[in-house]
């Protein structure tokens, strides 16, 4: 990324979900040209289109499945140019208690939240460590900050994304790329249709959106959203095993 | 959920669900129970609302494309109007009809085959689609305009959500030099002076008039007419040429709390009634007015809904036709004066000829619409309006609407056999029902 912190191209990874087409119209709306991938062609399709009607950047498509055994290698070289920005909002939630009957179910949770993306986004760090720019963010979330019982499935697959992200951004440092960690808290999106929320605590897309911009902007490590987030995670990262593992949250 | 149309009478318990692309049709159509579309819920009644499931339109919120040569934006039915402004009147074009509020979505311009203050010009917002996609009850997606499906497509301009699900639609935007419009405002003593300004306005595209609804007697009507032209650039002042396609400032006034509804008695309306008369007698001649305050004066203020207390408020709003209107409006006018529950929005328009849509409300003639805080005797006061505008061959609003009669609307459109026949070919009623449509026996 030029010195002038001017994004000339960014990819977003999981451009279908709610957030990535937040993140993607943020960065566009900010002039920058877009690679949007994702796995379902069709609605991949209707978000470029959406971009392109209302910022007119140019927006490229590519197919991506965080589950491919090539671990998103083929995606990562394929891309011409190499963008100055990666994002990647790839998750699941899942169903913990299915996770917890069935090996399968759980393993795809863990796969789509921490082996895919983290390969994925290992395999991009390697273009951008070579070029020595770069901003590389990863969506996680606070779910990843400490296992509770209602969602460690999916919390330790975020967990595991996190520490691996930590990881990536001590091994670029010295290389001129940067790597951001993204921890929303809830937001309202297709993930969590349906779901009680606490109003308060919940945020929008578009919040989340805001955020990440605004972070690979400044290339920031380690951001939550909303902020006050980070002193809840805080707050219950200091509960003591002994009590916490008798607690209800 | 417990939702409400922006009247929040009436309120009723629905179960929800958000439609985010055509790919979660699927799973909604598969449920038991009938639905209804909802996009932003600025109906004021129960047409937006379903107890079995009101199904929120707002995932469906892309644009599609955009043509440059002939301004046909295409996009999906939950963008909202506020969202195309944003982003085309900057680029100089501007949406070829707005109602009143531009919290409203694509979906619900057409469900309601809206109108604005270029009714007497243009037509409805219907009469600029040229296409949409409808989701139908068989879980088909059909394009629909006037070589494809034209019933249908006459079915669903004014439909009410009752024909399908509107997926995306293609409508014609119009090219403006500026944001602004060159607005005056034209004083009437009378109802008769009133009707009067109007008939020679026509020649101004936009035209609204602002009633007293308090003043009796010989100042029965008394009113201020805001009529308006979009303005050229170079007509521009020299103030605001450097921007001339500029949006408005963001800031919204919030209304905190539900307001009692004491703030609406009969002596404050006639306060601001008599300020708002002084006001705008004063400021006659044409001056550049920006196109948000000229369009949407009330969106300033968020939530102002609740000016009317917890309990809501019902508007009422009717067309008679040409003919019948002078007697039609006093007659409603000395209704409402007598019963002393004036509102601040009492608003009079000159409309021109019927559209396509088959149950689409404008129909040549006046429209006259007043908010009526919930009270005791309020439903009985809009039923005893229901029974002038009855009398005198008109028909009500059903985006406004809480409570008419079934006999009474079936005498108002004339064209509802038919609805009802095209609807039942195409298996609509198993599927796609409201609380009004029950109501009416739709
Ligand atoms: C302050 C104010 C001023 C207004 N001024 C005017 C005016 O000047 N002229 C005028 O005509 N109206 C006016 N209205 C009414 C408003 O324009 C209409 O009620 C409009 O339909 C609201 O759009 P919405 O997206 O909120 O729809 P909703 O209120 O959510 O729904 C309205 C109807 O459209 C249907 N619908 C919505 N989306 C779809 C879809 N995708 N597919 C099928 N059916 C759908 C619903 O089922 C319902 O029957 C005004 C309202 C307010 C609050
Ligand atoms: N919503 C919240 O409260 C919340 C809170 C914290 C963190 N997050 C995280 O935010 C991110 C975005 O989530 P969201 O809320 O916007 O929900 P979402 O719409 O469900 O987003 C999930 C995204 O991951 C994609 N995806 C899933 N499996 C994939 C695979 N095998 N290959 C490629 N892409 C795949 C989905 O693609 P499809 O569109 O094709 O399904 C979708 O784009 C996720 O990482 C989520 O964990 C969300």
């Amino acid at each position: 990324m030029p010195a002038n912190n001017d994004i000339g191209l960014a990819l977003v990874l999981g451009a279908t979900s709610d957030i990535g087409r937040a993140i993607a119209l943020g960065l566009a709306r900010e002039g920058c040209d877009l690679q949007l991938a994702g796995r379902d062609p069709a609605r991949l399709k209707a978000e470029a289109d959406d971009i392109r009607v209302r910022t007119g950047v140019a927006v490229t498509e590519h197919a991506c499945d965080v589950l491919n055994a090539d671990g998103g290698a083929g995606l990562a070289e394929a891309l011409d140019p190499c963008p100055d920005v990666a994002v990647c909002v790839v998750g699941l939630l899942g169903d913990q208690q299915a996770s917890e009957r069935d090996g399968s179910a759980a393993q795809l949770v863990m796969w789509t939240n921490y082996v895919g993306p983290a390969l994925l986004m290992g395999a991009l760090a390697a273009r951008f460590e070579a070029r020595g720019s770069g901003v590389l963010a990863g969506v996680s979330s606070v779910a990843g900050d400490r296992g509770r019982a209602t969602n460690y499935v999916y919390g330790s697959a975020k967990a595991g994304f996190t520490a691996f992200l930590s990881g990536l951004r001590n091994r670029l440092a010295a290389s001129g790329a940067h790597v951001v960690t993204v921890k929303p808290g809830f937001v309202r999106t297709r993930m969590t249709e349906g779901m009680r929320l606490p109003g308060p605590l919940t945020g929008a897309p578009e919040e989340v959106a805001r955020a990440v911009v605004e972070a690979i902007r400044r290339r920031r490590d380690v951001v939550y959203v909303r902020r006050v987030w980070r002193a809840i995670m805080l707050a219950i990262r200091l509960v003591p095993e002994r009590l916490f593992k008798r607690l209800r949250i | 959920m417990k939702l409400s149309g922006w009247g929040r009478y009436p309120v009723v318990d629905c179960g929800t669900a958000t439609l985010r692309g055509p790919e979660d049709l699927g799973g909604v159509l598969a449920r038991r129970g009938t639905l209804i579309a909802r996009g932003q819920g600025r109906s004021y009644a129960d047409a937006a609302l379903n107890r079995d499931l009101t199904l929120s339109t707002l995932g469906l919120g892309r644009m599609q494309a955009f043509d440059a040569d002939t301004g046909v934006l295409t996009c999906e039915a939950g963008v909202g109007l506020d969202d195309i402004l944003r982003t085309f009147v900057p680029r100089g074009w501007f949406p070829p009809v707005v109602p009143g509020t531009k919290f409203v979505t694509v979906g619900g311009m057409i469900a309601a085959d809206v109108h604005g203050k270029n009714h007497h010009r243009d037509g409805t917002f219907g009469a600029h689609v040229e296409a949409l996609t409808l989701a139908t009850a068989d879980g088909g997606i059909r394009v629909c305009s006037r070589t494809q499906d034209a019933d249908l497509f006459r079915a669903t301009l004014g439909g009410m959500g009752l024909t399908g699900v509107i997926l995306s639609a293609s409508f014609r935007m119009q090219p403006i030099e500026t944001s602004f419009v060159l607005a005056e405002t034209v004083a009437a003593a009378d109802l008769d002076a009133a009707m009067a300004v109007f008939e020679a306005s026509h020649d101004w595209p936009y035209s609204v008039a602002w009633i007293d609804c308090l003043a009796r007697g010989r100042r029965l009507g008394r009113s201020l007419v805001l009529r308006g032209a979009p303005m050229r650039r170079r007509a521009l002042p020299a103030a605001l040429a450097s921007r001339p396609l500029r949006l408005a400032p963001e800031g919204r006034i919030r209304v905190p709390v539900d307001a009692p509804s004491l703030l609406l008695n009969r002596w404050s309306v006639g306060l601001f009634n008599g300020l708002y008369h002084r006001r705008g007698r004063a400021r006659a001649g044409p001056r550049p007015v920006h196109f948000d305050p000229f369009f949407f004066p009330l969106d300033r203020i968020d939530g102002w809904n609740r000016l009317y207390g917890r309990r809501g408020f019902v508007q009422y709003q009717c067309v008679l036709s040409a003919g019948e209107s002078a007697a039609g409006l006093a007659a409603l006018l000395g209704r409402v004066s007598v019963a002393g529950q004036g509102s601040f929005l009492a608003v009079l328009k000159r409309f021109g000829p019927a559209g396509e849509g088959l149950m689409s409300f404008p129909a040549e003639g006046y429209t006259l619409a007043l908010d009526l805080p919930l009270r005791r005797g309020t439903l009985a006061l809009v039923d005893a309006l229901d029974g002038i505008t009855h009398a005198h061959g008109g028909r009500v609003y059903f985006a406004k609407d809480a409570c008419c009669r079934p006999e009474r609307m079936r005498e108002g459109y004339p064209q509802h056999a038919a609805f009802d026949a095209l609807r039942k070919a195409w298996g609509a009623p198993r599927k796609f029902a409201s609380e009004l449509s029950r109501r009416l026996e739709l």
